[in-house]
């Protein structure tokens, strides 16, 4: 029997959602909408009276006080005509309420089969079908893990039953031919290459068999160039030479160079580890999720977080997630449709949902959000980039692991099913007009709370000594989890133990499904029982699927047979190494000649309300970045919590003034110019944060993250080749080593002939150890009187620069980093914060002095009287737009009481640091320019309203 | 000398046990972070403490509506205990989800105990804030706080609006003084959005059941004991004494002075 129960807001209050609802249908431009009302819909199969329906309800569904329900019928609304529309998860798209409701009828003693949740929008007013139509798949379903119907009564919806016939399958490879090669690969959607291809082929030959299907997954999810990074650690021909792994040779070099005797782990485990205090040790990775976001934003932004955390929970024996970090990059929010290729998803629309995404994850997983950026672009519409990071404490001597022979597999958390079908192999290809349809299997839908579940037991596992090594199930799912942690042993699985949440899945999908909220243990067998107790006492299940064996083979069984069985030296020996040629031809971009103007307000104020540089406080607030208590410089600062911070420090021993600083640089329109002198500015931002906060360089680990287009174009990877070596270069200089990072490429879209690549993205994130929290510095001016700084020098260095920007330029003069001063300056300054001069501190960076300046004062709420006259300069002419706007590196503006100032004069002797002027009593901004007349005269209101209305959504 | 108990709830989702812990045991109380699971399997376990927290968090997820799940366990399952413990004139604490779950399973306000009286529902702007607000002590009826301050602390929810059934239940929670918290501005005035960070009636931000021992509150107090935690130490100096350890402390001294 199936109970149809419908839970909606009383009519006499309002429906919030509702109103949001509308007022996006008319922002679509359909004024015939006049009202809108969500009502839950619950489908319940089972056999219930009228009394346990009714109990339901009431006791469990409905909020009575706020709510109304009805079953087996439907609500009415006044005023004609009403249109439903109904969305409903695609089956076997997960749903946590669903289990969650399952769970509350059963605490009413009371029982159902199965629950189906569904959304029903009654919305009042004249609309025509295809209007309709238009608000269905704009606002309200994502159709490609949603189903709509229009106008219905509602459609009833059974409970899938799907059964599987255990078939062995094997492909035909041995004797075919190239084209026959290729094209099994793209029919299965391997994306393996020719030559991989090949050398399945010959191994094959050499075992006298023909593969078997979860023989060719296995290898394909292995060698992709999500697991693999073999573009970056093959060989690249660059300008003459030849680079043998551009990663080691550059990047990973730095970090050996450096030596580092803080570094306890690095490019080696999920995350990079670092020295925190005499017991504990701290470990940072970012990840990317780029490819599930721009189909299903919200589910992909919160898987990627969701698997970040994994990273942190797999590191070691397992860490204490922390803090999050969260970087995207998206379109223009105001993008006019009709800019938007077929197959995509609205910039903000993504925008939204990645928020959502990230929020929902993050903040049920009880991890502060505290610091991130977001980065505008019309480029990423069809491709945008989320970058999630996790930050995790773990004990020092925790942070070893090693399965044994013997030891039995184990799989922790959630259960598995047909969702993230062929994730790594389709985040390693590009995006098409289509992939929404290809690659619905490949979206994840997330549940935070069983990652909650499993990680507060994990730690509890860890330090009770009940296994020998952990790992994440991410990309790949079992097959690279299980294949990785077997690479020196061999491992055998029963996959017909893992438990799924539905049945129909076949052998092969269950080893590669990337379902989430996964892990895998190595188990020894005497605690094995133990530790399944243990996970089961608080609800979360723990399967033993399997043997580490000794043999270095990799066994696959399902029901008994044996489907798969391949040698662990030749899955991860792997494929031929790949070869690419890499080619630098600098770009010629129109160099502006803008006229000088007596008054800049305007251009500040543009400034202060591009994408890039406006407040994001809307999305800031709705991340808890305050949940642990450790939040001790917020990402929100000022009179009214509401100036943007620089990098946020938190400490993760509650009651300990040793805390971490954490910081991102990032800056895609430099790499228009040069990818090289991107990487450079962009290492110099995160660690300029750092500095800006009270930090200084003595221990600062360093992540890079690549987000690039395809690097089969020697010219992409040219680029690519650029921000390594600056990043080899920056690391040395600075003393800061890098100890993890990720590369995420391919990153183009294409639609009929045309393709849109990606902006060379890095984002490098700093991490620092604080010593003592209590002398970090915010960013907000402080008091009346205080005299303003600036710290380092200003160059012409306009190229990239959001001046040219709003003015429609790129230009050629990037900002480089000018390693004569740049250490210096930032040295001197960590001293002086640390001598407790520094009243506040901003860094200067999109936007240059004039946008620092003014975001300090009105976050401070005051006033600031300052003249470009004593600004250090190097360079030809000076002008007055050059020294507000110009974007050149390691500079800060600085607040400094007036009793302070010789002390702090003495700190600076030598190094570039120019009077500005001082705080003001009252909220009047004025710069004065060259010649002693005022270049910007402003209310800080204005500004600041500027700065805050793009995003006061 | 006996020390003051505090048992700290937890179950899917719980994630502000920590910090609660940290809190209590600046005011010298035993802690203990128990699953429910524990509870159910051996129900006395609840006797061996003095205080019992529900403490932030997304208890299962926060599906249906939040607190819910959990209220039902306790509704249901627990209830007997519960109103033992009640009865031996011992203290709970529901912060942000422990307060939408205690109004949820009707142990507040518990005027009369059997309807469900009040909720807390969905912020006026529809979606998760996570800010500090300005509260102002409008009762001396529970055990926790004392009326007239002004207290500063976080709130980070999604739905945090306070409601009542109806204008009667709302007078007869002004006519018992059971309204402890209400937002104000920074003058103590009432104010709105932001100040009022969900739209609750009255600018309700916490109350207490008619005994004074059961107290709930959206803002967590918790996140304020380490002068550090402040968002504006940096400008206004590091405060000697921050405003939520006062909760615990108060607690923690009703304890020892009635049940020790």
């Amino acid at each position: 029997m199936l109970t149809r129960i419908e839970v909606f807001q009383k009519r006499h209050l309002p429906d919030h959602q509702g109103e949001q609802i509308l007022s996006e249908i008319q922002s679509l431009g359909i004024p015939g909408a006049k009202e809108v009302r969500v009502v839950e819909v619950y489908l319940l199969e089972g056999t219930l009276s009228r009394q346990d329906t009714e109990r339901i309800c009431g006791e469990l569904l409905a909020d009575t006080v706020v709510q109304d329900y009805s079953f087996n019928s439907h609500p009415s609304l006044k005023g004609t005509p009403v249109h439903a529309i109904e969305v409903v998860r695609k089956p076997g798209v997960m749903d946590p309420v669903e289990y969650t409701t399952l769970k509350g009828i059963k605490d009413l003693g009371l029982r159902v089969d199965w629950v189906k949740r569904a959304r029903r929008y009654l919305i009042t007013g004249k609309l025509t079908r295809d209007e309709l139509t238009t608000i269905a798949n704009k606002i309200l379903a994502n159709t490609t893990i949603e189903d709509v119907f229009i106008g219905s009564d509602g459609v009833s919806y059974r409970r899938p039953s799907v059964g599987y016939t255990f078939q062995k399958t094997s492909v035909p490879l041995l004797k075919a031919d190239n084209s026959r090669l290729s094209e099994i690969s793209s029919q299965r959607q391997l994306y393996l290459t020719l030559e991989e291809m090949q050398a399945i082929q010959s191994y094959f030959r050499s075992l006298e068999r023909e593969p078997t299907d979860i023989e060719l997954e296995t290898l394909a999810q292995t060698w992709s160039e999500h697991c693999m990074h073999k573009t970056l650690k093959g060989l690249i021909e660059y300008h003459g030479e030849v680079i043998d792994n551009l990663l080691d040779s550059t990047i990973m070099k730095a970090t050996r160079e450096l030596n580092r005797s803080w570094c306890v782990s690095v490019f080696r485990d999920n995350a990079g580890i670092i020295r925190f205090d005499r017991n504990y040790n701290i470990c940072f990775k970012v990840e990317t999720h780029n490819h599930p976001s721009a189909i299903e934003p919200y589910g992909g932004a919160s898987t990627g977080l969701g698997g970040v955390i994994r990273d942190i929970l797999g590191c070691g024996l397992g860490a204490r997630p922390i803090l999050g970090t969260d970087v995207f990059c998206f379109g223009p929010p105001d993008l006019p449709y009709s800019r938007l290729p077929k197959g995509t998803l609205h910039p903000r629309r993504i925008f939204k949902s990645v928020a959502q995404g990230v929020r929902d994850y993050g903040n049920r997983m009880g991890i502060p959000t505290a610091n991130g950026a977001i980065f505008f672009d019309e480029r990423y519409v069809g491709n945008p980039l989320v970058f999630c990071g996790n930050v995790g404490l773990i004990p020092r001597n925790r942070c070893d692991k090693e399965a044994e022979a013997g030891d039995l597999v184990l799989l922790l958390g959630g259960r598995t099913g047909r969702d993230g079908i062929h994730g790594a192999t389709f985040s390693s290809a590009e995006l098409t007009g289509e992939s929404e349809v290809l690659s619905s299997g490949a979206v994840q839908i997330g549940n935070p709370i069983t990652e909650k579940k499993m990680t507060d037991l994990l730690l509890e596992a860890r330090d009770k000594d009940l296994f020998h090594s952990i790992t994440d199930c991410g990309a790949g799912g079992l097959s690279s989890a299980v294949g990785e942690m077997g690479k020196e042993l061999g491992a055998e699985v029963d996959l017909d133990k893992v438990p799924l949440k539905y049945s129909g899945l076949s052998y092969w999908e269950i080893w590669v499904s990337e379902a989430q909220e996964r892990m895998v243990l190595a188990v020894p067998p005497q605690k094995a029982d133990e530790l399944v107790k243990l996970f089961n006492s608080e609800d979360v299940e723990a399967t033993i699927i399997g043997r580490f064996t000794g043999d270095k083979r990799l066994r696959l069984r399902y029901q008994g047979n044996l489907v798969g069985e391949l040698d662990m030296s030749f899955l991860h020996g792997g494929p031929p190494p790949l070869v690419r040629k890499a080619r630098w031809t600098p770009p010629e971009h129109p160099e502006p000649e803008l006229p000088e103007k007596g008054d800049y307000t305007e251009e500040l104020k543009r400034i202060l309300s591009s994408w890039n540089v406006c407040s994001k406080e809307w999305v800031i607030r709705q991340y808890d970045h305050e949940v642990q208590g450790s939040c001790v410089l917020k990402p929100l600062q000022g009179v009214n919590n509401d100036g943007p911070g620089d990098a946020c420090v938190v400490t993760p021993l509650l009651g300990s003034k040793r805390g971490i600083a954490v910081s991102c640089g990032m800056n895609p329109k430099y790499g228009d110019i040069d990818p090289y002198h991107m990487a450079a500015s962009a290492i110099d931002e995160a660690l300029r944060q750092i500095i800006a906060v009270g930090g200084n360089l003595r221990q600062v680990a360093l992540l890079d993250n690549f987000c690039w287009g395809n690097t089969q174009l020697p010219d992409r990877l040219g680029g690519l080749v650029r921000a390594a070596l600056a990043c080899y270069h920056m690391a040395l200089y600075f003393g800061t080593p890098f100890i993890s990072g990720k590369d995420s490429l391919n990153n183009e879209f294409s639609l009929g002939d045309k393709t849109v690549c990606i902006p060379p993205t890095l984002l490098i994130s700093a991490l620092s150890v604080v010593e003592d929290v209590t002398r970090t510095v915010s960013m907000d001016a402080k008091e009346p009187g205080n005299l303003i700084y600036i710290l380092g020098l200003t160059k012409p260095e306009l190229g990239g620069s959001h001046y040219y920007h709003i003015h429609g330029y790129i230009g050629n003069n990037v900002p480089r980093v000018d390693t004569r001063w740049a250490k210096k300056t930032m040295e001197a300054l960590s001293k002086a914060s640390g001598k407790g001069l520094v009243r506040a501190c901003h860094d200067c960076s999109e936007g240059g002095l004039a946008v620092a300046a003014a975001e300090m004062a009105f976050s401070g709420g005051l006033g600031m009287e300052l003249s470009l006259k004593d600004v250090p300069y190097e360079g030809d002419t000076e002008r007055d737009d050059v020294l507000l706007f110009s974007e050149s590196n390691s500079r800060f503006v600085v607040e400094v009481r007036p009793q302070d100032t010789g002390a702090f004069k003495k700190i600076f002797k030598g190094t570039p640091c120019g009077l500005l002027g001082k705080v003001r009593k009252d909220t009047t901004f004025v710069i004065k320019g060259l010649h002693g007349k005022p270049v910007v005269h402003e209310d800080i209101r204005w500004l600041k309203e500027a700065w805050q209305a793009p995003l006061r959504w | 000398m006996p020390k003051v108990k505090a048992l700290i709830l937890r179950t899917a989702g719980t994630n502000c046990d920590w910090e609660t812990e940290h809190a209590l045991r600046k005011v010298r109380a035993e802690t203990q972070r128990i699953h429910i699971n524990r509870i159910l399997e051996k129900k006395d376990l609840l006797h061996q403490y003095h205080i019992l927290v529900l403490p932030g968090g997304f208890t299962y997820g926060d599906d249906i509506a939040a607190g819910k799940i959990l209220a039902n366990l306790l509704r249901f399952h627990l209830e007997g205990e519960i109103r033992h413990f009640l009865q031996e004139g011992k203290l709970i604490l529901g912060i942000c989800n422990g307060f939408q779950t205690l109004v949820k399973s009707r142990l507040l306000p518990a005027l009369d105990g059997n309807a469900q009286e009040a909720t807390l529902t969905f912020n006026d702007s529809n979606r998760f804030e996570a800010r500090w607000v300005y509260l102002k002590v409008c009762s001396s009826k529970s055990v926790y706080i004392q009326e007239g301050q002004i207290l500063y602390l976080p709130v980070a929810h999604a739905e945090g609006k306070f409601l009542t059934r109806d204008e009667g239940v709302l007078q007869r929670l002004r006519d018992a003084s059971q309204i402890v918290f209400k937002y104000v501005n920074p003058e103590g005035e009432d104010a709105e959005y932001p100040y009022n960070p969900n739209g609750s009636i009255e600018n309700i931000a916490g109350i207490c059941d008619p005994t004074g021992r059961i107290l709930g509150m959206m803002p967590h107090p918790e996140r304020y004991v380490e002068p550090f935690q402040h968002p504006r130490w940096q400008r206004e100096g590091l405060a000697k004494q921050p405003h939520g350890i006062l909760i615990f402390r108060n607690a923690v001294d009703y304890v020892k002075k009635n049940l020790l």
